[in-house]
């Protein structure tokens, strides 16, 4: 970032230019995440998709963006038009600025603020804003069901996101979420969901504690992203689309697209915070600033690929046992989380 | 159990069987995919198979029993009779036909493919075929005629058979 | 014409207004709050068809709901009144449940062969039994498919359709059609069987065996399905007999009955077989998780009843008995109920002499176990309702006719 700013010297266009480049990163990669989730889905269920346009239909994502470009903008009548238009763009913001405190290698962070993963989690929030607005302005009683359910799920799992930050926090000592990952540099041993770059004792008894912690992180941030077995604000089969349903056009695609970036923001949140982010589980084979946007990329595809895999197995859960999941069962095992780990840290 | 019990056991429950789906899941990810590639590869059907009519019209004799036993009407058949000085040929049963076909119409649209009208024909000449790829765009185009008579012929006939008629009755009246 | 004694359908009232509530908040004051009416209309992704509900809601507890039917009714009982032959009827009985359509025409050919009183040969009754259930193993494929995609779990459904596929291939090589046979005909068959039939079916025997267990662990046993069907939608086993449902929604309420046993027709009684009762092994006796472990379990029952079948498989000629004539005597009226996928399917004949029938009423499974609805759903959530429609197993095209 540093020689980026010594070439221009002009802060404003090396801030513009940076903030663009995770929005180029986002329209590639969910074009990539669209493509594979399709593939993926097809071949557990048998069956193929998507072999016409393309060798084995590459070009479809492509052609589903052009057709989604050129649709015609439709509004229903009695839509609150100021909530119906600005809703999409919320989520999307929602999303897409969480991407500046992502670290993708050890050169590039969007900003570099000593408060990266508490941002995550206050401005995430956002994407809840968004989608309450869609569910109430579309005038349709099934998009208000799932424009409520979504709220009341999507607060109700920022807890345990926030805790499971807490408890990695604790262990690292900053917020930051660069330091978080150089903190994890140098191999497959120093990463957090191992117990971290400590004394064997004390790692021995940290790694049950920080196991369990990473899961409970993966699966709130599933229920934070609205994908199955989470996904009832959206359910096909009784809410038509849920919130989105009277979208269509290029407004759909910002949820589209919102949704799918999403999927990639927790996966490298989690990848970031428990798997080393851009370290090379190799010490110093494989390492270095380039090799460091592959490994994050490579992580984070490995747990978008899981989410898919989830995804297209299990049913979904119905809303009061959502909430018996987050508030009942996420919540107090990390609280004994917290207790177990600070205990482990001090002594 | 004790309620905390069964928090706890509801938990490693969920968790195991939710695995055991993943499980399965991942198999068929690697398993060879059940889709036929069609149109590029098509599979090959069965003999007895039930798809688009068709009338073999040499060898109908006019019964009409195929269009009676359809429960859709969708057979039309219109026939004349032929004079005895006409020899209309054999069929391939080796029988001789005594009626023009003038109309044999099947709207393929209104059939349902029940198979009916090919069991009561004489001479088997209605049958099923294993054509099942026959979509248009024109209503028209789905009414099928198996006729070959053009309508000089029809009206030959229908002259022929009107001068035959006049005759048997001019015979029946002289003394 | 609309008979102006007959009640009128229950709908809401047209001055219907939703009941307003209050809510006392912590802080001391009152919200004053008001049921909701929303129409899962005829066309959702989840109503298995052009099935309309109305439900009043309170938040997402359903306070009343109301089915439409009639957007599918296409007039098969008048239909049949203009066939001129008892046969015709047979092709259109299969279009009346599409999704098992061996047991619609099994059901019509046993009522006219009662009335005409003819006797099929031993090969033929056997034969219709292979057939009819291997029709209740695709048609429990599609339930419980369908079952799968309402619940969230799309996976099963594709599954279950290759599965459905090797059964459709069978009945291709043998009558020529994939889903409306016109195959069993009133004093026979229409086809005898294939040569190459009988290897196949024990090899899809073989096959499916595996199949169920793997359907089993996929959907059934899983926790988050079990969490969401059980105690969900619970039909009491008095209401399910006050209500007359029938099929393995009656089972599922723990009634021990079968009509191939209690009622049986044609060569049941010589096959060694178990009705398979709902226990509530998961939640309480009568919830969607017993109706559909009873549908996995007739799955394998079928099974069982197809291998002894294709062992005990008698010679003979499967057209002996058709008749030339369908001529009923005058006057003669009959009642004929089978066991087909969905419940009690029974057909009703009046004949007046001549060769088309006066009066066929066709009883549908599908339409009585539907009725039920409103009183199973009410105080649950809407989330329930969408999984209790779907256990019922319901097929429009029967409700409707």
């Amino acid at each position: 970032m540093e020689f980026i700013q010594t070439l221009l010297a002009n802060q404003l266009i090396v801030s513009i230019l940076l903030s663009t480049l995770p929005l180029i990163f986002i329209n590639v990669m969910v074009l990539v995440v669209l493509y594979t989730e399709m593939k993926v889905a097809a071949h557990i269920q048998d069956r193929v998709a998507y072999m016409r346009t393309g060798w084995h239909g590459v070009l479809q994502p492509i052609a589903d963006m052009l057709k989604l470009l050129q649709k015609e903008d439709i509004i229903p009548t009695k839509a609150d038009k100021l909530l119906f238009r600005m809703a999409p763009f919320i989520a999307f913001i929602g999303t897409y600025v969480v991407y500046a405190v992502l670290p993708f290698s050890s050169i590039y962070i969007g900003s570099n603020i000593n408060l990266g993963a508490f941002f995550l989690v206050a401005a995430g929030s956002f994407v809840v804003i968004g989608i309450l607005m869609a569910g109430w302005a579309s005038n349709n009683k099934w998009s208000l069901f799932g424009g409520i359910r979504s709220a009341a799920q999507m607060i109700s799992y920022e807890i345990p996101t926030a805790l499971a930050i807490v408890i990695v926090v604790m262990i690292t000592g900053s917020l930051n979420l660069q330091d978080v990952t150089k903190f994890q540099d140098g191999g497959i041993g120093n990463w957090i969901i191992f117990g971290g770059p400590l004394p064997w004792a004390q790692k021995l008894m940290l790694m049950p504690f920080t196991l369990i912690t990473f899961l409970i992180l993966f699966v709130a941030s599933i229920a934070e992203v609205n994908r199955t077995p989470f996904d009832l604000p959206e359910a096909e089969s009784e809410l038509v689309q849920g919130y989105n349903t009277e979208y269509s056009g290029m407004r759909f695609a910002m949820f589209y697209l919102s949704e799918y970036a999403n999927l990639f923001t927790v996966s490298a949140v989690v990848v970031s915070l428990f798997l080393g982010g851009w370290s090379s589980p190799f010490n110093s084979f494989m390492s270095g600033p380039l090799w460091g946007i592959f490994w994050f990329v490579t992580k984070a595809y490995t747990f978008v690929l899981i989410q898919i895999w989830l995804r297209w197995t299990l049913p979904r859960l119905r809303v009061d046992q959502l909430m018996f999941v987050s508030w009942k069962v996420l919540t107090p095992w990390l609280f004994v989380c917290i207790l177990a780990v600070g205990l482990i840290l001090v002594i | 159990m004790s309620s905390i019990g069964i928090y706890f056991y509801n938990i490693f429950h969920s968790l195991y069987t939710v695995v055991i789906g993943m499980k399965i899941t991942i198999r068929h990810l690697f398993t060879r995919s059940a889709t036929v590639q069609y149109p590029t590869i098509k599979k090959k059907i069965p003999e007895r198979a039930r798809n688009r009519l068709f009338v073999n019209i040499d060898d109908c004799i006019g019964c009409n029993l195929c269009s009676i036993a359809c429960p859709v009407d969708c057979i039309l058949i219109k026939t004349i009779k032929s004079t005895p000085d006409m020899d209309l040929g054999m069929t391939s049963k080796n029988t001789r036909k005594r009626l023009y076909i003038s109309c044999f119409d099947i709207d393929i649209a209104k059939c349902c493919y029940c198979g009916l009208c090919v069991w009561p024909c004489p001479t088997e000449c209605i049958f099923m075929t294993d054509v099942y790829e026959f979509a248009d765009f024109n209503r028209q185009s789905f009414i099928y005629s198996f006729s070959i008579m053009t309508a000089e012929e029809i009206t030959a006939a229908q002259r022929r058979l009107k001068k035959y008629n006049d005759e048997q009755t001019a015979k029946k009246l002289l003394p | 014409m609309i008979d102006p004694t007959m009640p009128p359908p229950p709908t809401l009232p047209t001055n219907y207004t939703a009941k307003p509530g209050h809510l006392k908040t912590s802080t001391g004051k009152t919200i004053r709050t008001e049921e909701m009416i929303i129409n899962m209309g005829p066309q959702h992704p989840s109503t298995h068809g052009v099935l309309r509900l109305e439900i009043v809601v309170d938040g997402e507890i359903i306070v009343d709901c109301i089915p439409h039917i009639g957007y599918m009714h296409r007039c098969f009982e008048k239909h049949c009144e203009q066939m001129t032959n008892y046969q015709k009827v047979i092709a259109y009985a299969d279009r009346m449940d599409y999704c098992s359509a061996m047991t619609n025409e099994w059901a019509f050919a046993l009522a006219a062969e009662k009335l005409l009183k003819i006797e099929v040969p031993e090969r033929v009754e056997y034969i219709r039994v292979i057939m009819a259930e291997l029709q209740r193993i695709a048609s429990h494929l599609i339930a419980v498919g369908t079952y799968g995609i309402d619940s969230g779990a799309y996976t099963p459904f594709l599954y279950a359709f290759i599965d459905r596929e090797k059964i459709l291939d069978l009945f291709e090589i043998t009558c020529g059609a994939r889903l409306l046979y016109n195959y069993i005909w009133i004093g026979g068959l229409s086809h005898d069987l294939p040569p190459n039939f009988i290897e196949q079916a024990k090899d899809f025997i073989k096959y499916f065996r595996l199949r169920i267990k793997m359907l089993n662990d996929l959907l059934t046993y899983n926790e988050i399905f079990v969490k969401r069907t059980a105690k969900v939608g619970v039909l009491p086993k008095d209401v399910a007999i006050n209500y007359a449902v029938s099929g393995p929604q009656l089972r599922g309420s723990g009634v021990n009955w079968d009509l191939r046993r209690d009622d049986p027709y044609s060569i049941y009684h010589k096959l060694d077989w178990q009705p398979q009762i709902g226990k509530g092994e998961m939640g309480i006796v009568g919830d969607c998780w017993d109706r559909h472990i009873v549908r996995m379990r007739e799955m394998e029952q079928s099974l069982n009843i197809i291998e002894q079948a294709l062992a005990a498989l008698p010679e003979g000629n499967v057209k002996a008995a058709i008749p030339k004539r369908i001529r009923p005597e005058k006057d003669a009226e009959i009642y004929v109920r089978t066991e087909a996928s969905r419940g009690e399917l029974g057909y009703y004949i009046i004949s007046d002499g001549t060769a088309s029938p006066f009066r066929v009423k066709a009883r549908g499974p599908a339409f009585v176990n539907l009725s039920v609805l409103p009183e199973i759903t009410r105080g649950g959530l809407i989330a329930d309702l969408v999984l209790t429609a779907g256990s019922i197993d319901i097929v429009l095209s029967e409700v409707d006719r």
